[in-house]
């Protein structure tokens, strides 16, 4: 992706996001908005991860599901102060087990939804970088492990609410989050935090460990003997991916007002790995405008037809993956090159060594 | 200091009971630029894969100055000074030359250090230097997967030049170059040797010759014989299994 297209990609999101969709959409379809751009940060998280470390996970769900039900916690509380949560009585879950005491506080919340996932991610990755698994068996183990972390929420009804999740907010630290005007800050929240990941991720990408974890992806083997610690640096981006995905769960939480053992599993993080493939695996900006325009998709087939979505979703990635590999962002990026001739491909290079 | 850097004592390593190096020592010294020739599986590669922890020996010890290396991870191997050249040129051909060169500069290669790296006036300096070296000062904003595949091998070599190691080991540096290539890359190893030392594996008998002070002939894994260029091209033996044919 060139530069100056990368730059008028950001204005012109920034413009779209900030000054355009909240005047004309009603607080509905703004609100829809909100929960599409709870899968862009959880997408840039990807594009980090799997376009330029080149690993694929099929667990990212995880990561958002402890986000999304760390922050459920602590609403949950708010909202049946000072009694118990609902599906704890219907458990006959009698008092409020320890490790929920804490989540009455926001802070200690907010703190356990960068600090848990992203430690999680770390220990358990570098574990199995270091043994030297990657490719194919490491998106297997992510897959795994998004299966189990399922079964153990629909398990532990008691203290998650089992099947039906985590339901029925109604404040956060005394503002509303269900009338129209709390989903309206809502909405600019998660704007902001979707830039601020952006911008995080943008960082990242354009220091050494960008490059090195290009190097990476290309030639693991060679990046060792020039001194580095790879499994370190995949790891790394591993931590950063959960970091994400767990920040876009709590804002789900919040947005949605719900949170459910579907959004953990294996299809709702394989669909994650969608957003990114059809916005382009190695374009921030390209992740962000696949999820809005993917999340627009499922909307709009979701109510026309319910039925189609999963056909639509299957055969948009077999399309994309055939067609476009590297997503909108290399056919905007193709589109461009072909006005400003000459210019050199951004995969130009890897296409040739094919 | 001894002027001894790399020593090999009774080195074997079996792949399924199959031994491609088998109870093999050796020492090379400081300045030295040493050759490394045998017919196919005679355990060339084997040989370098264990100097630099690609693979793990089964027995035997390898001695870096005065570090034992067999235990050690591959980065740490480089770290401490050793450097290696693949016989497929391995290159980071989404990035460009300039890139390339600069992600082998040993300096803050943790995380942290990474994340806040910048690139440095000295750097860029040493950088342009070792491009001078490698021939490809003209090619530093080129990607390096469009470089020929001589250049790609002269970039690898950059690589290690960037990390200043004591000890290089080269396989096959000059396979699929012209003959002016040929004779380029030998100046270079010339040029470099001197306060280093170079283990290269080479098939091209007419660049060995351009470039050994010592050449070791492996067969089957042992050390069939060792000895100045005119030596080894008189031994019955190396005429025999190798030179012969």
């Amino acid at each position: 992706m060139g530069n100056r297209l990368g730059i008028l990609g950001i204005v012109t999101l920034a413009i779209l996001l900030l000054a355009i969709l909240p005047n004309v959409l009603d607080p509905f379809r703004l609100n829809l908005v909100s929960k599409y751009l709870v899968f862009a940060v959880v997408g840039v998280g990807i594009v980090l991860l799997w376009g330029y470390g080149g690993i694929l996970s099929l667990g990212q769900g995880i990561f958002f599901g402890l986000g999304g039900y760390l922050m459920a916690m602590f609403l949950k509380l708010e909202a049946s102060a000072p009694e118990l949560p609902d599906f704890m009585v219907w458990s006959s879950t009698e008092t409020l087990p320890w490790w929920w005491e804490p989540y009455h506080s926001l802070t200690f919340t907010l703190i356990s939804i960068v600090v848990l996932p992203s430690a999680l991610a770390f220990v358990l990755s570098y574990a199995v970088f270091r043994k030297r698994v990657s490719g194919v068996y490491f998106a297997i183990i992510t897959l795994a492990l998004a299966l189990t972390m399922t079964v153990l929420l629909v398990g532990q009804q008691g203290y998650t609410g089992g099947a039906n999740g985590i339901t029925d907010f109604k404040t956060l630290a005394g503002m509303s989050i269900i009338s129209d005007d709390g989903k309206r800050v809502l909405y600019f929240v998660q704007v902001l935090m979707l830039f601020a990941v952006m911008g995080m991720a943008i960082a990242i990408v354009k220091s050494r460990v960008g490059k090195i974890l290009i190097a990476i992806r290309d030639r693991e083997d060679r990046v060792r003997f020039s001194g580095y610690d790879t499994a370190l640096f995949k790891a790394f981006a591993f931590t950063v991916g959960a970091l994400f995905a767990s920040i876009g769960g709590a804002l789900y939480s919040m947005q949605v007002g719900l949170i459910t053992p579907t959004l953990v599993g294996a299809v709702a993080s394989i669909e994650l790995v969608i957003y990114v493939a059809v916005g382009g695996r190695m374009s921030i900006i390209g992740a962000v405008y696949g999820a809005l325009l993917v999340g627009w998709a499922k909307s709009m087939i979701s109510e026309n037809f319910p039925t189609m979505w999963l056909f639509f979703i299957g055969g948009l990635f077999i399309v994309i993956t055939m067609f476009l590999p590297s997503g909108l962002a290399g056919l905007f990026a193709r589109l461009g090159n072909k006005s400003a001739d000459g210019a050199q491909r951004s995969s130009g290079g890897k296409e040739g060594a094919r | 200091m001894s002027a001894i850097i790399l020593s090999v004592k009774e080195l074997t390593v079996s792949f399924d009971g199959f031994k491609a190096v088998d109870g093999l020592s050796l020492v090379v010294e400081r300045n030295e630029l040493r050759c490394v020739i045998g017919p196919n599986g005679a355990g060339k590669t084997t040989l370098l894969d264990m100097v630099c922890g690609k693979t793990k020996p089964t027995q035997g010890v390898i001695t870096f100055k005065d570090l034992e290396l067999t235990r050690m991870s591959e980065y740490k191997i480089t770290r401490a000074g050793v450097g290696r050249k693949f016989q497929n040129p391995s290159v980071y051909e989404d990035l460009t030359v300039l890139e390339n060169l600069e992600i082998s500069y040993p300096k803050q290669r943790g995380v942290v250090g990474s994340l806040f790296f910048r690139r440095t006036a000295e750097l860029r300096l040493r950088i342009d230097e070792v491009a001078d070296q490698v021939y490809l000062r003209d090619y530093l904003d080129n990607k390096a997967g469009l470089l020929s595949h001589g250049q790609k091998q002269w970039l690898e070599i950059g690589m290690l030049l960037m990390q200043d190691p004591e000890l290089l080991l080269l396989d096959e540096p000059v396979a699929g170059m012209s003959p002016r290539e040929r004779e380029q890359t030998a100046e270079l190893l010339k040029r470099i040797a001197p306060g280093r030392c170079l283990m290269v594996i080479e098939h091209d008998m007419a660049f060995v010759k351009m470039i050994a002070h010592k050449v070791t002939v492996l067969h089957q894994g042992r050390l069939l014989a060792e000895g100045s260029m005119e030596e080894i091209q008189k031994d019955e033996r190396v005429i025999d299994v190798y030179l012969g044919h």
